[in-house]
């Protein structure tokens, strides 16, 4: 087993972060702890590392009680949101840390540090930066260099707070994919801390959902979106339309064809793509009307409207391909009728 | 001015000429009068009956004791206060804890308290009629009217210079490098040299250059305690005191001399330090902002 949680709790005056985890993960994964902000997940990933210390609870790495140890001796590494490259040395001197701060015995000599050094540099395709600053590098350059000195020690658990957090949305992309393939390579248990549920689904092996300083889910990321186990993973993950049939809304669902076996609860909540839209006509059959719709690159996404009886209005998203929206010819002002294939049902 | 120049027209530039005039006038004026004026005179006066007498004052028993006198205190403060310093500003800095803010105020008390009123703290313990005093007596240890009490007393008014200047800059820099050195397997020492201490260094040069000044400087604490002993314990500014009530005018100016040479080789390495902490500052809020 790669890291083991147990029983994990941790206390700010009478703010709960963390209501007593457990967690196992597995050697060799990429896990991403997501969730909203203040919901732990940082506080988990420092309680790991060692960089705070649970109220209560126990963490393993690798086997090993290592809840009493300093983050010294825990064998991490650890790549801060913001780089926290040490600003005095060059980018060769930060890599070459945590070789040169070994006890003698253990300490490579100046040629295998150099050698081992450059070996990450180039992992990092960043060998030609050497001798900058790390105020002369760009943000993206200094998260690399920020990893490849993490890597220098080679950590049994990589550790990564917020990594793409600080950077441009084009970069963050590029870094993603990197980071996935990297981990390829090199095969070391990860966890990364992120906000962002699509950078969760695209970078990780496996997604745990944070919420309140509890696990809400846990998952690959296709479980986690196809089938999310409570209300709050449907909301957070994805986008959703919720119904509820306390509100009435019973007699128009029926008319979309839900499938109201298996209902496990009272509300609905339907993904976009679930939703399947046709051009009607007739007044008497619905009173959805298209209220406006954006471009999302191969995908278009309808704004609905659905008159209320008292007089306002509750919007619904659906989508479709474009090639099929422009089959359909839809303007603005169209009434339609929904046609729904799927739900997720909760209390 | 033509169109070209796209640059906002500061304020300064859109006052009239005679507004500015004046305050610039009454600057130089005040600058050259209450600074410039005082320290000619001392290097005129000290120069008076030319270079050997300069020297031969300077080279009295009494000047040179003085002199013995200072380096001393200044060799055992600085470093006391700066050993404070550091662990006062690491304290502070990097946890929270209980009674934060009064330690604040604490280490800001002698900025506050008049220096005499310091050097009287010190009287009224260790001196003869003081708490400790009998005690002090009968094992025959001399505080006041020594070099001990000179040295309390300097420490006390130079005790926040240190602290005082490096708690908001270990604010601002912050504790993520620290974090990343322990998680790369540094212990606590080698995270402090080879981090924290590289990072504050400017800024601690800085204390330390005031502190060192006000040290070789400090007349009204060290005058309380000291009991003006010529050749014993008379730090310079003392001795410029007693010379000049001597009439010994070369010798007092002489030794003046000294000090305020040490006040303008002070002035020009604390410009050198303040340009290099700017530097340090912004780097660590441009760091903070990307």
């Amino acid at each position: 087993m790669g890291i083991n949680l147990h029983n994990i709790s941790k206390q700010f005056g009478q703010f709960i972060a963390l209501d007593a985890i457990n967690l196992a993960i597995p050697e060799g994964e990429l896990v991403a702890l997501l969730g909203p902000s203040g919901c732990g997940k940082t506080t988990l990933l420092r309680i790991i590392a060692g960089l705070e210390h649970a109220d209560q609870g126990e963490v393993f790495l690798k086997g090993e009680n290592v809840t009493h140890q300093s983050i010294k001796n825990r064998q991490i590494g650890f790549v801060f949101q913001h780089y926290a490259l040490f600003r005095h040395m060059t980018v060769f001197d930060n890599i070459a840390f945590g070789l040169r701060v070994k006890p003698k015995k253990l300490r490579p000599t100046p040629a295998q540090l150099r050698e081992k050094v450059h070996s990450l540099l180039q992992l990092v395709q960043l060998d030609w930066l050497h001798d900058r600053f790390p105020d002369q590098l760009s943000g993206g350059q200094r998260q690399r260099i920020a990893l490849a000195r993490a890597l220098a020690v080679e950590p049994s658990v990589l550790l990564l707070d917020e990594p793409f957090g600080a950077l441009d949305a084009s970069v963050r992309k590029d870094l993603r994919l990197w980071l996935r393939h990297l981990h390829h390579e090199l095969n070391v248990t990860s966890i990364f801390v992120t906000h962002d549920q699509e950078e969760a689904m695209e970078v990780a092996s496996q997604i745990v959902v944070l919420n309140h300083g509890k696990i809400e889910q846990k998952g690959t990321p296709s479980e986690i979106y196809d089938h999310p186990q409570t209300d709050f993973v449907s909301r957070f993950i994805g986008q959703t339309n919720v119904f509820s049939l306390q509100d009435n809304e019973s007699n128009w669902l029926d008319a979309t064809g839900i499938t109201f076996e298996g209902a496990k609860g009272i509300v609905a909540h339907v993904r976009p793509h679930h939703i399947m839209v046709e051009k009607r006509d007739d007044a008497a059959h619905t009173d959805i009307f298209l209220k406006d719709w954006q471009h999302l690159g191969a995908t278009i996404r309808l704004e609905l409207n659905r008159q209320l009886p008292n007089g306002k209005a509750s919007t619904i998203y659906a989508e479709m391909p474009s090639e099929k929206f422009r089959e359909l010819a839809l303007t603005k002002g169209d009434r339609v009728a929904l046609h729904i294939t799927h739900a997720h049902w909760f209390n | 001015m033509t169109a070209v120049n796209s640059k906002p027209t500061s304020l300064t530039l859109t006052d009239a000429t005679w507004v500015r005039a004046t305050l610039v006038g009454i600057t130089v004026l005040t600058v050259g009068l209450f600074l410039v004026l005082p320290l000619a005179t001392v290097l005129l006066e000290a120069f008076a009956k030319g270079w050997a007498t300069y020297f031969d004052s300077l080279m009295q028993p009494d000047a040179l004791a003085a002199m013995r006198l200072t380096l001393l205190v200044a060799a055992i403060t600085v470093p006391l206060t700066t050993v404070f310093g550091v662990s006062a500003a690491w304290a502070i800095a990097r946890f929270d804890f209980r009674g934060k803010n009064i330690l604040l105020t604490f280490i800001d008390l002698p900025f506050s308290v008049s220096p005499v009123i310091a050097g009287l703290i010190y009287v009224l313990i260790f001196g003869a009629q003081g708490w400790l005093g009998p005690w002090l007596a009968q094992h025959d240890i001399k505080v006041i009217f020594a070099v001990p009490g000179i040295v309390l007393a300097t420490l006390f008014v130079t005790f926040p210079f240190v602290a005082r200047e490096l708690i908001p800059l270990m604010q601002e820099i912050g504790h993520e490098e620290e974090e990343a050195a322990l998680s790369l397997g540094a212990s606590g020492w080698q995270t402090f040299f080879k981090v924290t201490l590289p990072n504050v260094k400017w800024g601690l040069l800085y204390g330390v250059l005031l502190c060192n000044a006000r040290a070789m400087g400090e007349f009204g604490a060290v005058s309380v305690v000291s009991g003006h002993i010529r050749g014993l314990t008379n730090t310079l500014p003392l001795h410029i005191e007693v010379s000049y009530n001597e009439y010994d005018f070369v010798g007092a100016f002489a030794s003046a001399s000294l000090l305020a040479g040490l006040a303008v080789l002070t002035l020009l390495l604390k410009t050198f330090l303040e340009w290099k902490l700017k530097q340090d500052v912004k780097a660590s809020r441009q760091a903070a902002i990307e």
